[in-house]
């Protein structure tokens, strides 16, 4: 199998998986985008009910914004599940062309999935634990570069912790065996971003942003990553895991031709 | 059956593994395309800007909020 093989899969995973990650996001994730535009909004009007319009923001009424709220909830989440969709699946397929042959015995479709997982882990779910999703309207404008800074710093923390633990668990593979190297993996993983997971500084600017609308939220945007790499996962290993078995066969058939 | 016999894996066959050669090119191109996407769509009109005004920022707002990147 070549790397292009892999690339190709992993960009039609990424599409579908854009469109998933839409469909979640619109039906979960949408309307607490537009309740929490809504407690934002009223908030503004409370603050400043004589400077209507005034803000530089994002979100707020269609008159305030270039791009309409209808068009952002619609057409812009599209493109933007779709970019990261593609991106993402690509990325993932280059890492298990990385990872198959180097991951115990792992064949092509078995290190897809493992490499989905350890994405999903490593590049949402944790980096989310330490700096969740917030909706519109929590979070200062003036602290939006820190914020930035923290969360891409954790996120590369995550990642290159995730693929050295990979790497020690590889390594370990022969001596120890399969499922003393996903523990060690794991364990190695786990201890150290905990560690400095724990010292980064943490963020809180919820401020009386209800509670409820918050989780809501928060939820939503867990259930969109995880129907992105999850898609991602199942059609990247499916579709690899296919060609795997194809190739196989003609190599069986090659070598039956040959011994006759 | 005999042949599949013969060809079943053994601790010494290896499941053949991609040269970094090979794959490197592809990461590199992919690579760098895949960077541009992710940034456009999480960072772009937000903690950075490489382009002026918000447009970008407004079309992608909300699936940066959803696919929990830090918007604002
Ligand atoms: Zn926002």
């Amino acid at each position: 199998m070549t790397a292009r093989a892999f690339l190709v899969r992993g960009l039609v995973a990424g599409l579908l998986a854009g469109f998933a990650t839409f469909l979640v996001a619109h039906q979960v994730g949408e309307p607490q985008v537009e309740a929490a535009i809504a407690l934002e909004e009223s908030a503004a009007h409370q603050a400043a009910p004589s400077t209507p319009g005034m803000s530089a923001h994002a979100h707020g009424s269609d008159h305030e914004t270039v791009v309409s709220r209808g068009t952002q909830r619609t057409w812009g989440l599209l493109a933007g599940s779709l970019g990261v969709g593609v991106a993402l699946g690509g990325l993932v397929a280059l890492g298990s062309a990385l990872a198959v042959g180097r991951l115990g015995r792992l064949g092509a479709a078995a290190a897809s999935a493992v490499v989905a997982l350890t994405g999903f882990v490593a590049v949402a779910l944790v980096p989310f634990l330490k700096y969740p999703a917030n909706p519109p309207g929590v979070g200062s404008a003036e602290t939006i570069g820190v914020r930035t800074e923290y969360y891409f710093a954790f996120l590369l923390i995550s990642v290159v912790t995730a693929a050295a633990a990979t790497v020690v668990a590889a390594r370990a593979w022969p001596r120890i065996g399969g499922w003393g190297a996903v523990v060690l993996g794991t364990g190695t993983y786990v201890v150290v971003v905990a560690v400095l997971g724990a010292l980064m500084p943490s963020v809180n600017e919820v401020g009386d942003f209800p509670a409820a609308t918050l989780w809501a939220f928060r939820r939503g945007s867990l259930f969109t990553l995880a129907a992105l790499w999850a898609t991602i996962g199942i059609v990247l290993s499916g579709l690899v895991g296919r060609l795997e078995q194809r190739e196989a066969a003609t190599n069986r058939r090659r070598t039956l031709a040959a011994s006759l | 059956m005999s042949h599949a016999a013969a060809a079943a894996p053994s601790p010494e066959v290896a499941i053949p593994a991609i040269p970094l050669a090979e794959l490197a090119p592809w990461a590199l191109f992919f690579g760098l395309i895949a960077t541009l996407v992710l940034f456009f769509v999480s960072a772009e009109q937000g903690a950075v800007s490489l382009t002026s005004g918000t447009l970008i920022h407004e079309f992608v707002h909300d699936g940066r909020h959803l696919l929990a990147f830090p918007c604002h």
